[in-house]
This record gives C-alpha cells, sequence and structure tokens, in this order.
C-alpha cells in the first residue's frame, strides 16, 4: 500500500514510504516536521502552501508527496542561507509586508518563482502574479512594495560582483 | 548608550524573524507525543431533526480511538455560554451545545466527533457514522424569520426573536414631526465570512496528576477562553492554561470559544492523550462565526438648509442559529451608539431586533456593528445631499460636531474624546483635488463617462473600554489590561501583555513604549503575549483596544519602574531623587553630567539588592492594572474616486486616498499596514464578499474563491495620510487604529458608486457591487424612467 519516495528538500535528501494519498504539504509539515509552509484553504485557492517543485512554484496542497518523487523542493525554511536572510525575506520585513504571517512563506515562495521568470515586474505584474496567494491583513500594497524592492535588490547584487546575468542567479 | 527616539519611528517589527523565515508557532504547528486527532461530523442540513445516529461502523475503523455523539457529553460538557447579555433586552439565550443532542439548526452544526491516530484516518471516519435526518422547514433571512407563519428554531424565542434593544436621545417624535425633508432608505449589510488565512483549531493536553489542561488555541483573548473553557469543562480556571502564540488573523472570528474547542479539550482528557483539531476551510466556512447581516430600515430628519435633526433606525440583525460568545454586543451596543457618527444629530431613535435563523452564528467581524453604524449614517447624508441638492461636503461640514466642542457628549450619552473633523475633511479633499474632479465628473457625464467621488467621514469609538461601562452593557466581563515591565540584572526586560495581537504588530510598538520610557534598545525588550500561565489576566485584542489599552497599562507600569530606577540611582549616586536627571536610559546628577548611572547599572543593582535605600524592595520589576476613563474616538475622512463602465457595470478604484486620526502614532509603518488591511476587507464588501444561503441553507458561496476574498489583483493602492489629534483619556494619547480602515471605507466606495451613477437616476445600491448587480441597477433605472442618458447632463 505503501509506496517509496525519495525526495531532495531544500538540500536534504529523504527517502520515505508514504500513502499514496498523502499530500505534499502534509508531508513535509507532518513527516518532515517542516511547519513554514501553511495550510490556508486546503483546496489550492489561497496559495498559503506554495512551495518550490523542481523550481516552479505549485501549491502543495494540490500534490501529492508521491507525485514529487525525484524532485527538488524548497519550502520557506530553505530560504535563507548560513542564517543570512534572502532578499526576498529581507524585503518583506523591511516594507511591512506581513501582519499576520500566515500566508506569507506561501507568498515569499511564490515571489521567488516570480522573479525568476521576470526579474523587473511591473506592480501590475506582481499583481497578476500573485493572485493564486491570498492574504486577508495587508491589502497587498506592502506585498507588491517587498516584491520590487526584492526584485530590485536581487537585480542589483547579480549584477554588481561578477557580472553574472540576473535570470542565472535567480536559477 | 544613545537611543534614537522608538515613539513615532517606523522600527521593523520584532515579530517578523520568526514569522519570515517558517519558524513561528501556529497552534497548527504544535505536535505533542501521542497526539490524536479530531474531525467533527457537521450538518449537511439547515434545520433538521436526528432520527437515527450509529456510529458503531465508525468506531470499529483501525486507528479510531473514540467516537463522540451529543448524548456522549451530554451533562459533561454544559452548552456553550454567551457573554454579552445587554440589560433590558429579554434576551433569550437557547442551548448552544457542543453537538446536538437531538436537532440540527444550521448547516455545520456538529453532530458528532472522531478522535483517530491520523488526521486521515478521522476524516475518513466521519463517512462512516450513519445519520438519519429528518428535515424540518428553514428559514434564512432575518425578516422572514420574524414573519408570521415562519419555521421556529427555538422553543423559548417564539417568533425567533432572540431580543428587543432600544437606544434613543431626545425627541425624535417631534424631530421627525417637524421635519421639513425626511429620506429614507433600506439598507442591507450583508452578511460577511472573516476568512483569517489561518483556520481555527486547538491541541488539547490533559495532565491527570495534576489535574491540568492545557489548550494550544487560535484565539485573541486566551485568557478569556480560559474562563469560558472552565466554565464549559467544569476544570477550575486555575487549572487550565491557554496558550495562543502566533494566531493567524482573527477579525474577530477568534473572539470567540467554540464547540470545537471544547470537544477537543473533552477528549483529550477522556483518552488521556493530546488530542488535535483543526478546522478545514469549508468546516471554517460554516462553523466559524460570520460578521454584519442586518436589514435596516433608515430615516432622515432635515431642516432645508442641511441641518439634520433627528435619525430613526430599526434594524434586524440575523444572529444566526445561537448566539455565538459576543453576539448579543454587536449589532446594540457596539451599532447603537454610534449611528449619529460625527454629527450633531440631536435626537435619534434605534430599535434593534435580534432574530435567530438557519445559519451560522453570527458575531464581532473587525468593526462589529460599527461598520453597520458609520455606513448607515454617510450613506444617508449622501441620500440627503441628493434630496436636497448639496453638495456632500458641505452638508457634512454643516452637521459636525466643531472642533471646539470636544469632549462631546452625544446624543447617545457617549462622550467623544477629541477630534477635528473639517481638518482631516480638508486634507482628502486637498489629496484629491476635490474640485478638479468634480469639473472632470460634470464634462465625463456629456460624454457619458461616469466619474464617482464617495466620501466617507467617519468617526468610530474603540480603545473598549472603560470597565464600567462593559458592565452597564452587559458585557460579562470587564475591559482593562493589567501589565507588567520586568527588568533583569543583565539589562534586558520582559514586557507582559494581556492583550493578544496577532498581526498587529504589538511587539513592536509596545517595545517601542517601553524602550522609550526606559531608555532601552529596542532588542533588549521581549514582549511576552498569549500565555495564561505567564500573564496574569487579560481581555484580549479586538476593538482596536489593544494598543490604546494594554499599551496604557504598560506605559504606566514603565512608569513606575523608571521612578524605582531614578530613587535608586539617586542612592547610588549620593544625591537628591529630586536632582536625578533621565535622559535615553541614563541617570545623571542635574548639573553634573559625568555622575551617572545607566539603566543597565540600576537593573544589576536592583536585581542583586547589595546597595538598595532603606525600604526600597528588591528586584525592577513593576505592574500596572489599568482601567480606562472612557473609550477613545478615531476619525477620519476616506475619499474614493472610481469610474464606473456603464455597459458592463464594473467598477474601477481610480484612487482612493484614506486620512485617520488614530490620536498619536507609535510606529507609522504598522499604523499604515493596519489601514490598509482594513480599507481592503471594507472594499471587499462593498464589491466582492458575501454569503449567500439558498432556500434549504446551504451556503452556497462555501469557499474562499465562490465567496470571494479579494485578491491581488482586486485591491487598489491606498493612499494613506496620517494626522495626529491626541486622546485626552489616556496617558499617550493613543486611539487605536485596528479597525479605522473597515469602518470607513465601504460606505466610501458605494457612495462613490451612487454618485456616479446619479444620472441615472440611481441614489443607492446593494452590496458588494459586482458588475452583474451595478449594470442590472443601470438597466433597471433605464427602463423606469425611460430614457437612455448617454449624454445625461444634470
Amino acid at each position: 500500500m505503501r509506496q517509496a519516495i525519495h525526495v531532495t528538500v531544500n538540500g536534504a535528501e529523504h527517502g520515505y514510504e508514504v500513502e499514496p494519498r498523502l499530500l505534499l504539504v502534509h508531508f513535509l509539515r507532518d513527516v518532515l516536521g517542516l511547519t513554514g509552509t501553511h495550510i490556508g484553504c486546503d483546496t489550492g485557492q489561497c496559495g498559503a502552501c506554495t512551495v518550490l517543485l523542481d523550481g516552479r512554484a505549485v501549491k502543495s496542497c494540490m500534490v501529492l508527496a508521491v507525485q514529487a518523487d525525484g524532485a527538488k523542493i524548497s519550502t520557506v525554511e530553505g530560504l535563507a542561507t548560513k542564517g543570512e536572510l534572502h532578499p526576498i525575506q529581507q524585503a518583506f520585513w523591511e516594507k511591512h509586508g506581513l501582519q499576520c504571517g500566515f500566508c506569507t512563506p506561501g507568498v515569499m515562495m511564490a515571489t521567488v518563482c516570480l522573479l525568476a521568470d521576470n526579474p523587473t515586474p511591473t506592480d501590475e505584474q506582481i499583481r497578476e502574479q500573485l493572485e493564486g496567494n491570498l492574504c486577508r491583513c495587508t491589502g497587498y500594497q506592502n506585498i507588491v512594495a517587498a516584491v520590487r524592492t526584492a526584485g530590485e535588490r536581487m537585480r542589483a547584487s547579480a549584477a554588481a560582483p561578477a557580472g553574472v546575468p540576473a535570470q542565472a542567479r535567480a536559477e | 548608550m544613545a537611543v534614537t527616539r522608538l515613539f513615532g519611528s517606523s522600527v521593523k517589527r520584532r515579530e517578523d524573524p520568526r514569522l519570515i523565515t517558517g519558524r513561528a508557532m501556529y497552534t497548527d504547528d504544535v505536535k505533542l507525543p501521542g497526539m490524536a486527532y479530531m474531525a467533527i461530523l457537521r450538518s449537511p442540513y439547515a434545520h433538521a431533526r436526528i432520527t437515527r445516529l450509529d456510529t458503531s461502523r465508525a468506531s470499529k475503523q483501525p486507528g479510531v480511538l473514540a467516537v463522540y455523539t451529543g448524548k456522549d457529553i451530554d451533562g459533561k460538557l454544559n452548552p456553550m455560554p454567551c457573554a454579552w447579555l445587554p440589560k433590558d433586552s429579554d434576551l433569550k439565550v437557547p442551548p448552544y451545545r457542543a453537538l446536538a443532542l437531538d436537532t440540527v439548526r444550521f448547516t455545520g452544526d456538529g453532530v458528532a466527533a472522531v478522535v483517530a491516530t491520523s488526521a486521515y484516518i478521522a476524516h475518513d471516519a466521519l463517512d462512516l457514522i450513519d445519520v438519519d435526518y429528518e428535515q424540518l422547514p428553514v428559514v434564512t433571512e432575518q425578516t422572514a424569520a420574524v414573519a408570521a407563519g415562519a419555521p421556529q428554531l427555538h422553543e423559548d424565542a417564539p417568533g425567533n426573536q432572540a431580543m428587543h434593544w432600544r437606544l434613543g436621545g431626545g425627541d425624535v417624535d417631534s424631530a421627525f414631526r417637524d421635519a421639513e425633508v425626511v429620506v429614507r432608505q433600506r439598507i442591507v449589510q450583508q452578511r460577511l465570512v472573516p476568512n483569517a488565512m489561518e483556520t481555527r483549531g486547538t491541541v488539547a493536553q490533559w495532565d491527570p496528576g495534576m489535574g491540568e489542561l492545557t489548550m494550544y488555541n487560535t484565539s485573541q483573548n486566551p485568557h478569556i477562553a480560559r474562563f469560558i473553557s472552565s466554565v464549559v469543562t467544569g476544570i477550575p480556571e486555575n487549572k487550565i492554561r491557554v496558550i495562543a502564540r502566533d494566531v493567524g488573523g482573527g477579525f474577530g472570528s477568534k473572539i470567540p470559544v467554540y464547540p470545537g474547542d471544547m470537544l477537543t479539550a473533552f477528549a483529550a482528557r477522556e483518552l488521556d492523550r493530546p488530542v488535535k483539531w483543526v478546522e478545514t476551510r469549508r468546516e471554517n466556512f460554516v462553523a466559524t462565526i460570520h460578521g454584519r447581516d442586518h436589514v435596516q430600515e433608515v430615516e432622515l430628519a432635515a431642516r432645508k438648509d442641511g441641518t439634520v435633526t433627528g435619525l430613526r433606525v430599526k434594524a434586524w440583525a440575523n444572529l444566526g442559529a445561537y448566539l455565538s460568545m459576543a453576539a448579543p454586543g454587536v449589532p446594540t451596543w457596539l451599532f447603537g451608539t454610534m449611528v449619529t457618527g460625527c454629527y450633531t444629530i440631536p435626537n435619534f431613535a434605534v430599535d434593534v431586533f435580534g432574530v435567530f435563523t438557519n445559519t451560522t452564528p453570527v458575531d464581532a467581524y473587525r468593526g462589529a456593528g460599527r461598520p453597520e453604524a458609520a455606513f448607515l449614517i454617510e450613506r444617508m447624508m449622501d441620500l440627503l445631499a441628493v434630496e436636497l441638492k448639496m453638495d456632500p461636503v458641505d452638508l457634512r461640514r454643516k452637521n459636525f460636531i466643531s472642533k471646539d466642542a470636544f469632549p462631546y457628549t452625544a446624543a447617545s450619552t457617549l462622550q467623544y474624546d477629541s477630534g477635528d473633523y473639517d481638518m482631516t475633511l480638508d486634507k482628502a479633499l486637498e489629496a484629491v483635488d476635490y474640485k478638479a474632479l468634480r469639473r472632470e465628473q460634470e464634462e465625463g457625464r456629456k460624454q457619458g463617462r461616469y466619474l464617482g467621488i464617495g466620501l466617507s467621514t467617519y468617526v468610530e469609538v474603540c480603545g473598549l473600554g472603560p470597565s464600567a461601562a462593559a458592565g452597564a452593557m452587559g458585557f460579562q466581563g470587564g475591559l482593562w489590561e493589567p501589565a507588567t515591565v520586568r527588568v533583569l540584572a543583565t539589562g534586558k526586560a520582559l514586557v507582559y501583555t494581556g492583550t493578544n495581537p496577532h498581526g498587529q504588530g504589538e511587539e513592536t510598538t509596545f517595545a517601542q513604549i517601553v524602550g522609550e520610557e526606559l531608555g532601552l534598545p529596542i532588542e533588549d525588550i521581549e514582549v511576552i503575549h498569549g500565555d495564561t500561565a505567564q500573564i496574569s489576566m487579560g481581555w484580549g485584542t479586538y476593538g482596536s483596544r489593544t494598543t490604546a489599552v494594554g499599551g496604557s497599562a504598560i506605559i504606566l507600569a514603565a512608569r513606575k519602574v523608571r521612578d524605582k530606577a531614578s530613587k535608586l540611582a539617586a542612592h547610588l549616586l549620593e544625591a537628591a531623587p529630586e536632582d536625578i536627571v533621565f535622559d535615553q536610559g541614563r541617570f545623571s546628577v542635574k548639573g553634573s553630567p559625568a555622575r551617572a548611572k545607566t539603566i543597565q547599572d540600576i537593573a544589576l543593582m536592583a536585581n542583586v539588592a547589595w546597595d538598595m535605600p532603606e525600604g526600597m524592595a528588591p528586584g525592577l520589576e513593576e505592574s500596572h492594572f489599568y482601567d480606562p476613563v472612557n473609550f477613545t474616538f478615531p476619525f477620519g475622512a476616506h475619499i474614493c474616486v472610481v469610474d464606473v463602465d456603464a455597459d458592463t457595470g464594473e467598477v474601477h478604484i481610480r484612487r482612493y486616498v484614506a486620512v485617520d486620526d488614530c490620536g498619536l502614532v507609535i510606529n507609522p509603518m504598522i499604523v499604515d499596514g493596519q489601514v490598509h488591511g482594513g480599507v481592503a476587507q471594507g472594499i471587499g464588501q462593498a464589491l466582492y464578499e458575501g454569503a449567500i444561503y439558498d432556500e434549504g441553507g446551504q451556503l452556497i458561496t462555501g469557499s474562499m474563491m465562490d465567496y470571494t476574498v479579494p485578491n491581488s489583483t482586486q485591491i487598489p493602492t491606498i493612499e494613506t495620510i496620517r494626522t495626529e489629534t491626541p486622546s485626552p483619556v489616556n496617558p499617550l494619547g493613543l486611539k487605536g487604529v485596528g479597525e479605522t480602515g473597515t469602518i470607513a471605507s465601504t460606505e466610501a466606495v458605494v457612495n462613490a458608486v451612487a454618485d456616479a451613477l446619479a444620472p441615472f437616476g440611481i441614489h443607492h445600491l446593494e452590496m458588494p457591487m459586482t458588475p452583474e448587480r451595478v449594470w442590472r441597477t443601470i438597466e433597471d433605472a433605464k427602463r423606469q424612467s425611460g430614457t437612455t442618458p448617454a449624454t445625461p447632463g444634470r
């Protein structure tokens, strides 16, 4: 009945046997203990559970853990490296892009994908790209500001030292 | 030890690092050894008798630990209490059981609970519970529920009337008899679903040795949760600990204690193992409280010159199937007292009928009663302006309480603390260039373009509140707050508050208050909330009271700390106490600044107590129990500018300007954020949101998409302007900002759309103003007038 899966989560490899019906979000939260990924609606509407699956933003309540077999998964816990906040985290903090914080991990993971696809989004593009991530606290204004700021900084830091193209760095 | 000024600066939030790294602790993140999981079977019918309930198949399922029904808990869990009992209101409180005994009264009413070794097994087992229902007639709308022959919900509430409550002032009948002009409007405040992003849940743990219950709970007010849990479970209050550290939004929906919370506690004790219950979103839609849902008949009396002389309101408030914890207070005291708004209306009368229907219980949702009041009066002012052919700005100015009149005792007997309504209106008008907009509107109308300008000049009552007033209003509790400020030997401080911020940022603003007062770096201050074992008491976070009341308690405790520290400094510096000067964490002797002790020096000495002045107790810790002397009254002016496409009915918000005066501002960034979020919810009500029941009592807008929780493309940029008129009623001049945006915004949007469509003869619209509804309203108006005002003129 159980099925073996191997996944790489935030750089660490894991092998588990799971029920075929186990949702990826429950695998992350309950099996791996990565509770930074939240469940807001369990029906793919709110985006609180957004993680990256092989670099693409997915709603992890809409993916079975077995579907993620062999994949690389990134969650909010993997955003900061060596205690250094990711520019997206920095920008959300500075721009007051969160209040209760429940939707925030999902919004930030969606932002990683958004900025990788389009390092220079307009505010309108940011709003369009994040329409699948609901937030009940902020009215989105400071989320948009945070994404804009993060994008600017990621471009600057990608361009500055070694001339690495922003696109390559984002990936 | 230079400390920059903290009060008034946009300090980055101290709660954020754990929230942005995924290290927060929301209730669903709690995992205890041996933890079991509970799921609740909810009624699929809005009104039915349970004729058979067989749990045997579910019980036999591997992994199922227990199945409970209403009969199993009968006598073991008391009914859910109602904690707001307005006096002189003939309120009926029918029993609200955690699980129905024989009759279900709304879709989502609890029927049984399953506890299992995993959440998946628990949810599976719900399908194995066999229930036969005998369906009963259903009524979901309040005016239908009070009509003769309507289905009855409760034996002891004839006509489904939960209460009739009145408030009045002056002589409203004379005002209407003598009125030169009267405008009337039926207003529907549609039902809203709070939709905090985190659904509700509880993890309960029973310690049989100590006889103690620990509940991790998604609560805005853990001490109230402790008290109510004691009443329902019978466990003594001092044997219950409630922890609510990180809470994912509440907006009022996490004030009440719910059946699910109590069932979790019950199961944990019965099974002697930890039990977790977390709602699904679908469950949240039907089983967590809803908000608003009024039908109002409103009449405004005035003279031809625009002087408003009287206001008469009849409101039918849908309370749902049972009384939620604070439900009766919302459409009564929190609504009726504020219907006259920021105007000198000497005569008013409010009649409120609370009505039971076969719907989810209704309770406080952001603003709670005050949005219903502000919408009503602001809408009526615009209707009067239309009737008198006056500019709505001029009409408002004519009736404003003047800034010299404060403190102003309104006809409601509330005493408004401070205000300057012309000033905030001026700023808003200037920001949008009102005159230019009116010119553009006139030009546009000739070309079939419909620009609308919507005003909302609002005032709200918040900072709840004096405990004596709470008692007078029938609130079954106090509204004071305690605070403790403790400075440790290392100079680090702990600040304890009985409020429970859950997104509003008070871990930061409270640290700013204490840092400013004691000259401590903000990173050395830890604000502790959300744990009844650590905090003596508290009434929680709602009613925009956290900073105004909780923050006042904190500053007064901090002042005591500074006072003691100053005396200790005088002793150590061998100076007279009156010669000690304090500046940014340094106590020095007047005239000789080099003779000084830092607050850290003092903290160390106070904690080791080697050299204390005679009679001074060791330690550097002070508490203050603060009971406000009055409510506070934030105010402001919001202007919404819309373009309405008359062909499609689409409303486009071109600009939204919010001028808000919430008293003195501690952290401008946080204040603006509160306004953004509040306005977004108000716009949500105006344009998108609404709970809709079908005839059978099914909630057909039962998901975030069907209901339309606004997304990032649906909320415009909000331009915020802050003004600061201190409140004289508390030590820091604070008022509160958690609800202003919601209270002010809905009517600004509706007024804007009505203004845009005035050429069609449209002066009022129902909410939400979806394109379809706007289009239909326009088409109806065209049919009625028999004209098509493509180039209407005015």
